[in-house]
Formats: C-alpha cells, sequence, structure tokens
C-alpha cells in the first residue's frame, strides 16, 4: 500500500510543481524534509529507548500476563459466545493490554494467536461475531499514552508535548466506547432478527 | 481535569511498571537496558522511512499540490466541521501509520505543533488506527474473506475518535 502511497507523493508533487514552476522550492524541500528527518530521529532515540526499557521491565516481571488475568469479567462482556476456557482469550486479553501499554509489538503475534484460535473449522471464510468484536475494538485504539507523538511534538517545539495525553486518552474511550455499542448492538439486532 | 490527567499519567505508568518490577524481584535495570537497546533500534530503524516520508510530504507542500487538495476538500470539510488541513490527515490515517505521521509532522511544521490544529492532529493520531491495515493482516493471516461488520464498525469507531480530537483540541 505505502508502494502506491509514496510513489505517488513524489510524482504527483513533482508533476504538480513542473506546472505551477515550483520545481525550485521542490527541490529545496527534499534537502531540507531529509536533514528534518535526521534530527527528528536522534531527538526520538532517547525518548523511545527510556521508553521500551521502562516496558520490558513490565513484560519482564509479568506483568502483561498479571493484568490480562485481571481481565477476565470485561472478556466475559465483550465476547458472551467465547467459553470460560477457550483458547483464545489468554492471547485476546495479552493483545489488548500490550495494546494499551503501547507495546505494538508484543501485541501484533498475540492478535494473531487470538484470530487463528477464534478460526473454528479450516476452509471456513466467514468471520465470527467473536473475530468482528475483537478486531473493531483493536482498532478503535486501546494506546494509553502516545510516547513517539510526544516525542514528535518535542521536536517541533512544543511548550507542553504531554499536554496531549488527556485529551488522547478521552478520544481513546470515545472510539473504544463506540466500537463496543456498534458490537453490543450488531448481536442485539441480529437476536431480535431471528426471532 | 484534562490537564491533570496528562500531568500525572506517565509519572504513575513509570512508577506503576518500575513498582512492579522491584516488587517481583526482577532485576529492573538490566531488564531496562534490555528493552532500551530494542527503542534504539526502533528509532535508528525509523530514520530511513521518516527520511523518505517527510520527504515525500515535503515535495507535496512545495509544489502546492497539498494546498490544492485541502482546498478541493474544503467544501465536504466544513460539511463535517473539520479543519481543512486535517482531511488529507483523516483519509491517509486510514491506510498507512507511517505516511500520515508525515502528514501531521508537516501540520506541526506549519501551524506548530500547540496550535489547534497541531493538538487536533496529535490527538487524532493517537487516537485511531490504520484500520484498512489492520484488517487485512489480521483476517490476512487466516483467510477469512467475508469480513461482515467489521469495516463499518472500525470506520465508525475511528470516525467518533476523529471527532472527539477535533472537538477536546478546540481552545476552550
Amino acid at each position: 500500500m505505502l508502494n502506491y502511497l509514496w510513489s505517488f507523493m513524489i510524482l504527483a508533487g513533482i508533476m504538480w510543481g513542473a506546472a505551477n514552476n515550483t520545481l525550485d522550492a521542490v527541490t529545496q524541500s527534499i534537502v531540507d524534509s531529509a536533514g528534518d528527518a535526521v534530527k527528528l530521529c536522534l531527538t526520538m532515540a532517547g525518548i523511545m529507548s527510556f521508553w521500551c526499557g521502562i516496558l520490558e521491565i513490565g513484560n519482564r516481571a509479568g506483568l502483561i500476563e498479571w493484568l490480562a488475568e485481571k481481565m477476565g469479567p470485561m472478556l466475559s462482556f465483550l465476547f458472551p459466545d467465547l467459553e470460560k476456557d477457550h483458547p483464545a482469550r489468554l492471547p485476546i486479553a495479552v493483545n489488548m493490554v500490550a495494546n494499551m501499554l503501547g507495546l505494538g509489538m508484543a501485541a501484533t503475534p498475540a492478535g494473531l494467536e487470538a484470530m487463528k484460535l477464534l478460526g473454528g473449522e479450516p476452509g471456513q471464510n466467514r468471520a465470527s461475531d467473536a473475530m468482528c468484536t475483537f478486531l473493531i475494538i483493536n482498532i478503535s485504539s486501546l494506546q494509553l499514552v502516545p510516547v513517539s507523538m510526544i516525542a514528535y511534538r518535542t521536536q517541533y517545539g512544543s511548550g507542553n508535548p504531554a499536554a496531549i495525553l488527556g485529551p488522547a486518552l478521552i478520544a481513546t474511550g470515545c472510539s473504544t466506547l463506540t466500537a463496543v455499542i456498534f458490537c453490543k448492538l450488531v448481536r442485539l439486532w441480529k437476536v431480535v432478527a431471528e426471532k | 481535569m484534562i490537564s491533570w490527567i496528562s500531568r500525572i499519567l506517565v509519572p504513575l505508568i513509570i512508577s506503576y511498571i518500575v513498582g512492579f518490577g522491584v516488587l517481583s524481584k526482577r532485576p529492573v535495570f538490566d531488564d531496562f537496558l534490555a528493552g532500551a537497546k530494542d527503542g534504539m533500534k526502533t528509532a535508528a530503524e525509523l530514520l530511513p522511512v521518516l527520511a523518505g516520508l517527510l520527504t515525500a510530504v515535503g515535495v507535496l507542500r512545495a509544489s502546492g499540490l497539498l494546498e490544492a487538495v485541502c482546498s478541493l476538500l474544503s467544501a465536504p470539510a466544513e460539511w463535517l466541521h473539520l479543519p481543512e488541513p486535517l482531511i488529507p490527515l483523516a483519509l491517509v490515517r486510514l491506510i498507512s501509520n507511517s505516511a500520515a505521521t508525515g502528514l501531521a509532522l508537516d501540520i506541526f511544521k506549519s501551524y506548530g505543533p500547540d496550535s489547534y490544529l497541531g493538538m487536533a492532529a496529535s490527538v487524532m493520531m493517537s487516537s485511531t488506527e490504520t484500520v484498512f491495515y489492520c484488517v487485512s493482516i489480521y483476517f490476512g493471516s487466516i483467510h477469512v474473506t467475508k469480513t461482515r461488520y467489521v469495516l463499518p464498525g472500525a470506520l465508525i469507531a475511528t470516525a467518533a475518535g476523529i471527532g472527539a480530537s477535533v472537538f477536546l483540541s478546540k481552545p476552550l
């Protein structure tokens, strides 16, 4: 996807520049932007490194599993059709907790594992309700601390880079709540339709 | 209240995690170093990605095409109560995280990270996900082709996140 998007941005930009006589500015911006990327990464490196270190402490101390265990009642609410001992429950919880903490690298493998365990019979290509609920909630974004955005804001001279934490938390809450309500309504509608 | 959450959340999470590690009798600094090395690697791997994408966004901006696209989208933007410059960001956000980051950084550069647009872009990036990318890797991995209500659900949730971002970033 990015291959198309990136080549479109470059080619369309240059053609537009040629048509509007802004090619000098285009060339200058290429030099400037590439330099910006280096400065940005240097600033990012420190905070990324610190944050990943902190998260690794939690990871190795078993924080993810511990929190995942605490999520039992919430999972039963979100996935009423998964039995208490369904094998997919653990990876689902691990995926959600890892997403909340911003551990994308730990979240994705657990999420894929959960999908596989929710899979059912081979050859079945239709998503189950549990799969739909899991993916919609996953996409609604669960991240509590947007570390990279804070680092980017610092680089661009923000007076208070962390000011976005509160609004981001509330906005993430809104999108996740919408996702939960949507999934519940779909199930409700299915029950009503069957009657 | 919101700024209070902003102020305490990071210290709270850090002390919680470090405390949890100490109570679990882990060698916390060794664990920290192991993770920090990975973080450094991630940042280093980000450099070529950003060099490519910031340049591409720079080209769009300098040629005047980005501006032209924004003004083309001004009618739907007004209808949705979205500020014009956020429209390309909201659309690209659905497809690619790194390309959207490039656009958000461009907004920081042009309007400042603490401006209304800068805040809205930051919050939007933090409260939404790459919808189409996620659906394709998760369902692609188990060969599910009938995705049923996933896309409408994910898009509605994302729209709620975008709406909340714009609303919460408005100067009081």
